[in-house]
């Protein structure tokens, strides 16, 4: 557990535990250098690498499919694609990460991988949160992890409904916000805060448009 | 109004691997009827407001259940994403209107924590005073309208008169009685008025016994116990395995609340209990919510006697502008967890704004607490979940 100065800000979430909380580099780091947040404006706070027995072994078994990172007190892993499933399913088995707090995406449209996939775990008996991102390619899927956790049902039938991402063996993926046959995904960057599904519009409600 | 059909045991997590409700192709049933396919909703009294729920029927036993959502989609998320950090603070309360208050503060938390500022203690004390408040107002909702959805309309006049008392300290605060706004990114946009104090106290005096008062109505009521007892098991591995929190959770016999596991605003400060049941059925829920409200008046007295002098706003720049970063920040609702995962790109504006509502998680558990039951008890379970349906569709 690397001991790590302590910045004056904000107060350590309980979640982090036995974590590093500083919220910046610390003078003498880790193995790893510090990632460099995007680039930054304002100077705010960096991730920094997050350190845990948890990492360490998943690091000696996956190598350098695996980031662990820690911001403003959140401990988050950044997972390659094709490790999701492995990961996913270990943290709930080894780790006790035996809640899906939520499953999410974000969308990035200039990236060459648009996605990011993101689930917010929790551990009760641990009393810890982590979260795990990955990113994947327009039209590319990823495994479902309904058989990890039930909850993720509806979560997954969400993020398919407002960003178009398949879920591999979800078993009833189908749009679940939205009317089955709308056209597009909302929540993607280039949908239009006034767009609609025009034709959808026309044939069900029989007006031009709602707006 | 249980068959003895409503087994726990035998509906254990295994029975969340079911293979899902086919409705085309009705199932001959052995009194040679057909099994029956309908429409509950989504214009009904007893959903609460539009939800529909499909029924799979065998006569009067419930079969399955399919709910359909999004009657009451807005796409706040996408909202979000094209307003400013500020604007979108009314915008929260519109989710679960009933419990406006916490929807603020879990989104003014978020933002502020993303922004590396914190609320003056004076502000926390009003936020936990308000918050808590709205806590015993949606309980208060939700037990007079499941009541009312079983059966016992007395409770709904009951708790309507007394919410109403909650409703005119939210107006005298802020203006509102619904939809508060309470709360601003660093704090609190206004100070207490006066006589703040005196009024919330006096309101405690005034609730104390009205709690007693639903109990007698209800506690040891033959009917309420036919109709609530061992109706919508649930039990506490599903609640983990389903993601359900809140009363729910709690009534299964899992102790925790994100108050005391994650302490947040001021509630690290405070002496208070988390009720559990030990059943997880309707009747659980209703004790554990009956206790709850007593505890949070406990908070709120222990709240409004040691409320700090101070300013109300912490050192909040007038332009919001969060540095690039992500963050996630849940909160306990009424209702579970409540949390906002907010995405900055340094702008003004959420690159990405996510809420994780407890209502519409806690509504996936429909289907496995109503197997087996009468379809009168479908309504009774919609009622002990207690859903809003502004935060299941946003």
């Amino acid at each position: 557990m690397a001991e790590e100065v302590k910045t004056p800000a904000p107060p350590p979430p309980p979640e982090g535990e036995k974590k590093p909380t500083a919220e910046k580099p610390p003078a003498a780091a880790s193995a790893e250098p510090a990632k460099p947040a995007a680039p930054a404006k304002p100077a705010g706070p960096v991730p920094v690498p997050w350190t845990s027995p948890l990492v360490e072994k998943y690091r000696s078994q996956y190598g350098s499919g695996l980031e662990a990172q820690t911001y403003l007190g959140q401990n988050y892993l950044t997972v390659d694609r094709a490790l999701i499933p492995d990961i996913l399913r270990l943290l709930r088995d080894e780790e006790q990460f035996d809640y899906c707090v939520d499953i999410t995406a974000v969308h990035y449209p200039k990236r060459e991988k648009q996605f990011d996939v993101v689930w917010i775990l929790y551990s009760f008996p641990r009393n810890e949160r982590v979260r795990v991102k990955t990113q994947i390619a327009d039209g590319a899927s990823i495994p479902s992890s309904v058989p990890i956790w039930p909850t993720a049902n509806w979560l997954e039938r969400e993020v398919y409904d407002m960003f178009g991402i398949m879920f591999d063996g979800h078993p009833d993926l189908k749009r679940i916000l939205l009317p089955d046959s709308w056209k597009g995904h909302p929540l993607r960057k280039d949908y239009g805060i006034l767009q609609q599904d025009k034709e959808w519009v026309q044939i069900n409600l029989g007006i031009e448009s709602g707006q | 109004m249980s068959d003895g059909t409503n087994d726990a045991s035998n509906r254990g997590l295994s029975s969340l691997d079911r293979s899902n409700l086919d409705l085309e192709t009705p199932d001959k049933t052995y009194l040679d009827s057909n099994e029956l396919i309908i429409n509950m909703g989504p214009q009904h009294p007893a959903t609460h407001g539009v939800l529909r729920v499909i029924l799979k029927l065998d006569g009067e036993k419930v079969l399955g259940t399919e709910c359909v959502i999004g009657y009451l989609h807005r796409g706040v998320e996408k909202i979000a994403e094209n307003r400013t950090y500020t604007m979108f603070n009314p915008y929260v309360d519109r989710m679960d209107y009933c419990a406006a208050v916490s929807n603020g503060l879990g989104y003014c938390e978020a933002v502020e924590k993303l922004m590396n500022v914190e609320a003056p203690p004076r502000a926390k004390y009003i936020r936990v005073i308000l918050t808590e408040l709205n806590r015993i107002a949606s309980h208060q909702l939700w037990l007079g309208t499941h009541a009312l959805d079983i059966g016992a309309m007395t409770p709904l006049f009951y708790t309507f008169r007394d919410r109403e008392e909650i409703l005119k300290i939210f107006e005298k605060y802020c203006g509102a009685r619904l939809t508060t706004h309470a709360f601003r990114i660093g704090g609190c946009q206004y100070e207490t008025y006066a006589g703040f104090e005196k009024e919330v106290k006096n309101f405690l005096t005034f609730f104390a016994p009205k709690i007693d008062e639903y109990e007698a109505l209800l506690t040891t009521n033959r009917i309420w116990l036919e109709r609530t007892k061992n109706v919508g098991v649930i039990s506490a591995a599903d609640c983990v395995a389903l993601g359900v929190t809140g009363p729910v959770l709690r009534a299964s016999g899992v102790q925790w609340d994100l108050r005391k596991a994650q302490p947040y605003a001021a509630y690290s400060e405070f002496d208070f209990e988390i009720p559990i049941g030990t059943n997880g059925d309707t009747y659980d829920r209703y004790l554990v919510r009956m206790e709850e409200m007593r505890q949070s008046m406990r908070i709120i007295e222990q709240a409004v006697n040691r409320i700090p002098e101070g300013p109300i706003m912490g050192k909040v720049p007038k332009v919001i502008k969060p540095p690039v970063g992500e963050i996630y920040h849940s909160i306990e609702a009424p209702k579970g967890e409540l949390g906002y995962f907010i995405v900055s790109d340094g702008s003004t504006q959420p690159y990405r704004l996510r809420v994780r509502p407890p209502s519409f998680v806690n509504l996936q558990a429909l289907d496995i607490m109503v197997r087996g039951l009468l379809v009168a008890d479908v309504v009774a379970v919609i009622g002990t979940i207690d859903i809003v349906l502004g935060e299941v569709d946003r």
